[in-house]
């Protein structure tokens, strides 16, 4: 038997039409979840399928693609997607962020600004911002068609009654273009205000919801909060090991088995860059420096 | 005085299938008057103030409600969402189960503060300090208000459903046996509570109640239902010292005997 | 010790090749040919056609022998690759009246037109091991009956239909139905798309459904009316052609359940139907879904909606395994951004409350 040729891509054309048509809808309407007819892709659903259809739906043969997961290029999910488009549409890919017209994500935003022309395309397991709240989607579909938010906010309240702030840590609801509530994926919330009036086009797909969503460049992005308890994104209180960086997101590296510690970009490419300019932090020189862990 | 009802209810008619649940009722209701509805069970009354809510559909009829431009407007022929923003603002809905009126893994701050928050308030400090206002308003210890209200007996409860439609301040509260399944000397505080919030915030209220002590002690006027009909209706004190229709007689007078 | 968090190519390359190893198994065994899948493990390559919702059997084998016999995932490599298929059209619906019988059994009539036909069944077997399996042999050949006579074999359904007795299924026979990989799935969904849903459902989800329902969860009570299994052709009506054409035959099992109903507002008391139909010879797939599917009309019925699956959204939400399995196993990639945050606000939370805690200790002590 002979295996059959994909398309570019691997979807189909006519598939890519319906999704292309669900994103000028999303565009349209920024922060509306717009229902679209996912298809199986070759990965498992909440591996990236919606990031992969809405990839291959606006990927060209002149695109350039960098894929990350947590920040990073090498990891395997990761190095699995980049290496599926690399082969479905022959495309060039990069680590570099700048380089870059196409980005993948899963879980982060890039340190470095995104500018006018690049697409940034969100992988998102859970598009509906209030479904812990409520999990039934007919009664989610009303509260934003409404714009009755009230339940959300009640959530907020009861954090702050009960913590003394908003114990949101990552996935963060954000309020689009004064408009819809939206999911902004699992991004920490450190993330948040680089949605902002970002010039790059986010696009965002959820492929076992069957959802795409998207936020137009220089929209505005507020992320929920009250007027005496304002949003405060976080982040570990340390420097980057390796680069030395005070201003992004850190992963900790647990480093031997006494509770040894290391703080270090979980943005792979702005460590590397950073290095390369002769920014050197404490641990440099560090093993995970050379890159590959594995 | 206004020549306008703030609420008017036209010729409802409720079916379940084959049996009719209310039959032909009409009925006005005047900015800070307070209503009763009452009958046996099975006579028709919580469906009645269930359709007038909009919670089922009626089969016939019309409700009318007054907007701020003092027009009557149809509430089957308002838009969805000027009719959720209306049931959220000006109106309130106290049921007979505070279960089916709370959020019970909210805390009490929180069920207070829903309806602020929904209504655009966006000040944490400034909602809790309205929340503190209305539990004390409502006998229950501001110190409870980060407890959710399972921890709460039955009358608090009740109460802090009542604070919860009250915050904002609505021009009409329906209520459904808001003292059924109370014991008797819980009861008689909340009535006394009821009683003074429509009178201080000057609230129209219409009350079913299966119990003509509370029409005696909240209303103004009263209903009488029997078998999905309104067999009589008048100012509380005549129906109930000088019953018209039989079975308002037999209704009075197996209180009198009880 | 420093441990490995971030895989790179060069593991993912080897961990592939240990796979393809651990499939192939002892080397000294003989290889197991897609062929022998196909005809001796035939229910496992049913039940991967019903959920890939792609009936080819050479392909649904080849899924099996790929996946090591997981039939999940054998069912998600069969709908990864339907999905590049073009879409031609749909069929002209099948006529299960008109099925080639290999089985058919009534529990609402003793004897009816076209009669009980056995067929294979596990159903009177003693699930005793039988050891003479484990060597090879020949079988002997199964004894059969005569044809039947013209194979007239009226549905059940239709017998209680000429009575009025049971509910007339409403629904536009020529118009093209809702196609659940074109179109989300939205709700309320209506029956046709619900019946797409059921029928891709998994096996297990679709029974424990099923199951909860005669449990006292969303009770219909529930009758075996007809459960037939055979063959039926698969007919297109291309427009430029006018006329139907025969494109091939498939097998199938068909569950039509008869259920009471009370009767409703508008109306009277009548026996309704629940539907099932799965590829191949899948008769618990089918029995499963068309309980459910009885369920799921609670609402149109104006019944209560109370149980599980009653629920629409609930079980349609739930039933598709690709989804659920792709999903729960998600939780295997790397977290470690979002549970760095997580980290930083428990630290920061344990932080503030061990500061209040001592607060009032630090006054005593003044």
């Amino acid at each position: 038997m002979s295996l059959p040729a994909y398309s570019f891509a691997y979807l189909d054309e006519q598939t890519k039409r319906m999704i292309r048509r669900a994103l000028l809808k999303a565009v349209a309407i920024p922060g509306y979840q717009v229902p679209f007819a996912s298809r199986e892709m070759p990965l498992a659903y909440g591996w990236g399928t919606g990031g992969m259809q809405v990839t291959a739906a606006v990927i060209g043969p002149d695109d350039v693609l960098k894929v990350i997961d947590q920040g990073a290029d090498d990891t395997t999910n990761a190095v699995s997607i980049r290496r599926f488009f690399a082969l479905t549409a022959g495309v060039r890919t990069t680590e570099r962020t700048a380089e870059a017209t196409i980005i993948q994500t899963r879980h982060r935003i890039p340190e470095t600004p995104l500018a006018a022309g690049q697409i940034l395309v969100y992988q998102v397991p859970q598009p509906e911002p209030l479904r812990k709240l409520e999990p039934r989607e007919t009664e989610t579909r009303r509260m934003h068609a409404l714009a009755e938010y009230g339940l959300m906010h009640v959530k907020l309240y009861e954090d702050i009654a009960r913590h003394g702030r908003i114990t949101l840590s990552y996935d963060y609801p954000v309020l689009v273009n004064g408009r819809h509530v939206m999911a902004p994926s699992p991004i920490p919330s450190f993330d948040n205000p680089k949605m902002h009036r970002s010039p790059a086009l986010q696009l965002f797909g959820a492929g076992r919801e069957k959802r795409i969503y998207a936020v137009p460049p220089y929209t505005d992005v507020v992320s929920l909060a009250f007027e005496d308890h304002p949003f405060r994104p976080w982040k570990a209180e340390a420097a980057c090991g390796l680069c030395g960086a005070t201003e992004t997101y850190l992963d900790e590296v647990v480093v031997d088995d006494r509770g040894g510690r290391l703080f270090v970009c979980s943005d792979t490419d702005y460590c590397a860059e950073r290095r390369k300019a002769g920014h050197r932090g404490a641990a440099a020189g560090h093993a995970l420096a050379a890159g590959e862990g594995g | 005085m206004s020549a306008v009802p703030l609420l008017a209810v036209r010729d409802l008619t409720v079916r379940f299938g084959r049996r009719v649940a209310v039959q032909h009722a009409s009925f006005e209701l005047w900015p800070g008057e307070v209503l009763a509805i009452v009958g046996e069970s099975g006579s028709g009354k919580t469906t009645l103030l269930r359709a007038v809510h909009g919670d089922l559909p009626a089969d016939g009829g019309r409700v009318l409600y007054r907007l701020h431009d003092g027009t009557l407007a149809p509430l089957d022929g308002l838009a969805e969402p000027v009719r959720r923003h209306l049931a959220r603002t000006e109106w309130g809905f106290v049921h007979q189960n505070p279960r089916d009126g709370l959020r019970m893994a909210v805390s009490a701050g929180g069920n207070v503060g829903e309806r602020l928050m929904a209504a655009g308030m966006r000040h944490w400090g400034r909602i809790r300090a309205e929340a503190t206002q209305w539990l004390r308003r409502v006998e229950i210890d501001p110190a409870r208000i980060d407890d959710p209200p399972r921890t709460f007996s039955g009358g608090m409860q009740q109460r802090l459903q009542i604070a919860r439609v009250l915050v904002t301040r609505p021009r009409l509260v329906l209520m459904d046996e808001p003292t059924g399944g109370l014991d008797v000397s819980v009861q008689a505080r909340l009535l006394d509570l009821i009683r003074g919030l429509v009178a201080d915030l000057g609230l129209a209220a219409v009350i079913v109640t299966h119990d003509l002590a509370v029409a005696r002690l909240l209303a103004h006027r009263m209903l009488v239902m029997q078998g999905g009909r309104i067999v009589e209706s008048g100012l509380t004190d005549q129906v109930l010292d000088d019953p018209q229709h039989p079975y308002s007689q037999l209704l009075v007078a197996s209180v009198l005997q009880a | 010790m420093y441990v490995a968090v971030k895989g790179g190519e060069r593991a993912i390359a080897a961990s592939h090749a240990v796979l393809a190893e651990t499939r192939r198994g002892d080397p000294a065994v003989p290889e197991l040919g897609v062929d022998q899948i196909e005809q001796q493990l035939g229910h496992a390559v049913d039940r991967v056609m019903a959920e890939g919702a792609l009936y080819d059997r050479t392909l649904a084998a080849l899924a099996i022998k790929q996946a090591q016999g997981d039939l999940q995932e054998a069912a998600f490599l069969l709908r990864a690759y339907r999905t590049t298929l073009p879409r031609f059209c749909a069929s002209v619906p099948i006529d299960t009246a008109r099925m080639t019988i290999a089985r058919r059994i009534s529990a609402t009539y003793k004897d009816l037109p076209g009669g009980q036909i056995l067929g294979p069944t596990y159903d009177y077997t003693h699930r005793l091991l039988d050891a003479a399996l484990l060597e090879a042999g020949e079988v002997p050949p199964a004894p059969r009956a005569p044809e039947p006579a013209d194979a007239a074999m009226p549905r059940v359904t239709a017998l209680l239909d000429q009575e009025g007795l049971i509910r007339r299924e409403t629904g536009d026979r020529d118009a093209e139905p809702p196609d659940l990989t074109r179109a989300p799935l939205t709700f309320p969904a209506p029956r046709a798309l619900r019946l797409q849903n059921l029928a891709r459902g998994d096996e297990g989800f679709v029974l424990a459904m099923g199951y909860s329902t005669q449990r006292g969860y969303g009770g219909t009570h529930p009758f075996a009316g007809e459960i037939r299994y055979g063959t039926v052709a698969v007919e297109i009506a291309p427009e430029e052609l006018g006329f139907a054409i025969e494109i091939g035959d498939i097998a199938v099992t068909e569950c039509q359940m008869i259920n009471q109903f009370a009767g409703s507002r508008t109306e009277p008391p009548q026996f309704t139907r629940g539907y099932g139909l799965a590829f191949g010879h899948s008769e618990r797939k089918a029995m499963g879904m068309a309980l459910v599917d009885r369920a799921l009309m609670s609402r149109e019925l104006g019944e209560d909606v109370t149980a599980p699956a009653q629920d629409e959204e609930f079980v349609l939400s739930h039933s598709d395994n690709v989804e659920a399995s792709g999903f729960v196993q998600h939780l295997k990639l790397p977290h470690y951004v979002d549970f760095q945050s997580e980290l930083e606000l428990i630290r920061r939370l344990r932080q503030e409350a061990e500061a209040r805690l001592a607060e009032p200790s630090r006054e005593a002590a003044e």
